[in-house]
């Protein structure tokens, strides 16, 4: 199967001040597809998936090289307007953020800020579709108006899904998603995952490995700032190329 | 005694001796507040807060100049330094580097801690001096100058400590800095920003130094900004200091009524903080 790939990153390191975080990264992610970036704390997986919208910019200190490339755009190239780039690329944060405001304006805000709705009516719409593509809709119709601080925490992550969602991103980020979740609210956002690939390109980073195999297609595994193995999600778990990869899924270290 | 009881003790006299503290930081607090109302409310009746000053001799009178004159130079300080110490506030938490915020935040404890005769002093050279005219504007600027660094400190304060993590939540939506900030951080810090400024509000409306170069003082009702205008502070103390019994119970009124205000100041923070908060987590 050839296909374009949404996301190819090349050659990639990635430097806090001289430190070195990423080591040559290169990785192609498909379109549609759930891709999974597994490996121990600090190996670089979420810096990674922060460099792909950019939200490393902040970071005093942060230097990039090489390319990372969407529809083959260099999203590093000095023409592209980041805020631009967040819009196609929307993120999931690890500790669910919503905003302290109602659960509607929290949807709402990215279609406001962007000034994608025209009317009263069309921002209500996009609202209720954003939710509904959250699997959150049926639980907050009655209360919109009220706080967002007020949902639970698997509530307020899916509330969170919702608000990237409004502004129909092209990509969507996860990190860590569910790792401060029950398991019931996890598996309600790895069902979310797997219903929201058909739209969006997904790319999720989890601690949890059992999470990469049930929900996504490709996993990538990083150590030390390394890109060891990419491959199915399915032979990566049961045939790994690399010893490093087996050491890991098995346990063996970690 | 054995080591449970001596360790027992000890520690019940550590505790007695932190209460015994707080006791005597409220003395001065309890006799304050019980002598200015006791020796206020003898002279405070509805005259005090509609008549104007009556000439020594004549009893009555009241000091609604002066009422009047506090209120405006504390409105025209808000006026000068709540969007100048909350914009400070969010350069120094937002976009200075941590260098330049730590400069800032050196900055506006310098200017707090300068005596507040000296920002009279100081208000007397760039706003008096020069139009050979004491004037409530001038006040005004002395008691905004003051107000200023209070407010910078405490919104920089509170905008810190709204998460990061709301920050990033509002860019990844494609948001710029500036309206991240306008439209999430800012509105999630603003119940204590509003009790700072009010706080600063409470702070300076008791404050006479700055004004006695400045606003100085006025016998007559004026509303206008060029002229010299009365305030309650400099009032009390103008008449606290006077050789008459009459003013002087007026001076005990005057400060009770200052008292009040500021009082009335902190509560009304405590009720808009708690409304507000209320309705972020309901």
């Amino acid at each position: 199967m050839i296909l374009t790939p949404k996301i190819e990153v090349a050659g990639l390191n990635f430097y806090y001040g001289a430190h070195r975080v990423l080591e040559d990264i290169n990785l192609r992610i498909q379109p549609n597809q759930v891709t999974a970036l597994i490996g121990p704390s600090g190996c670089g997986k979420s810096t990674f998936i922060r460099s792909l919208n950019r939200m490393n910019d902040i970071v005093p200190g942060a230097r990039v090289e090489g390319s990372i490339c969407i529809d083959k755009q260099d999203i590093y190239a000095p023409s592209v307007d980041v805020v631009n780039l967040r819009r196609r690329v929307g993120m999931v944060f690890q500790k669910s953020n919503p905003f302290p405001k109602s659960i509607f304006d929290n949807v709402a805000y990215g279609l406001r800020i962007n000034g994608m709705t025209s009317s009263r009516e069309e921002l209500r719409g996009r609202v209720e579709a954003s939710l509904k593509a959250a699997a959150l809709w049926d639980e907050v119709r009655d209360r919109l108006q009220t706080s967002a601080l007020a949902l639970s925490g698997g509530q307020q992550q899916r509330l969170c899904i919702a608000r990237a969602l409004a502004i129909e991103p092209e990509i969507v980020l996860m990190d860590e998603p569910a790792s401060a979740l029950d398991p019931i609210a996890t598996q309600k956002i790895e069902e979310l995952i797997y219903q929201l690939k058909s739209r969006y390109t997904i790319v999720i980073v989890t601690h949890n490995m059992q999470q990469a195999a049930r929900v996504s297609d490709v996993t990538a595994f990083f150590w030390l700032g390394r890109l060891v193995e990419c491959d199915r999600t399915n032979k990566l778990f049961t045939a790994p190329k690399e010893k490093l990869t087996e050491d890991y899924i098995t346990g063996r270290f970690g | 005694m054995n080591r449970t009881t001596r360790r027992k003790a000890l520690s019940s006299a550590f505790v007695g001796f932190c209460a015994l503290s707080v006791l005597i930081a409220l003395v001065p607090l309890a006799l304050v507040l019980s002598f200015v109302v006791s020796q206020g409310i003898r002279a405070i009746n509805v005259d005090f807060f509609t008549q104007m000053p009556k000439p020594v001799g004549e009893p009555g009178g009241g000091m609604a100049n002066a009422i009047v004159g506090t209120l405006m130079l504390a409105g025209l300080g808000s006026l000068m330094a709540v969007p100048i110490g909350v914009l400070s506030g969010i350069y120094a938490s937002e976009y200075a580097g941590t260098r330049i915020a730590s400069l800032i935040r050196f900055a506006a404890d310098t200017l707090n801690g300068v005596p507040s005769i000296v920002i009279g002093v100081l208000v007397y050279g760039i706003a008096v001096l020069p139009f050979k005219q004491f004037s409530a504007l001038a006040g005004g600027i002395a008691l905004g100058i003051m107000m200023i660094p209070i407010i910078a400190r405490t919104t920089e304060e509170l905008l810190l400590l709204v998460p990061g993590t709301m920050r990033e939540g509002a860019l990844a939506l494609g948001a710029t800095r500036a309206r991240a900030v306008f439209t999430v951080v800012l509105p999630a810090a603003l119940p204590g920003i509003i009790t700072g400024i009010v706080l600063a509000l409470a702070r300076i409306s008791g404050e006479t130094a700055p004004l006695l170069f400045t606003a100085f003082n006025n016998r007559f009702f004026t509303t206008s900004l060029r002229q010299p205008i009365s305030s309650l502070t400099v009032q009390v103390y103008t008449y606290a200091s006077s050789p008459y019994a009459d003013w002087q119970r007026q001076a005990w009124a005057g400060a009770l009524v200052l008292v009040t205000i500021v009082l009335l100041c902190s509560i009304l923070a405590r009720v808009a903080t708690r409304r507000l908060e209320s309705m972020h987590a309901r």
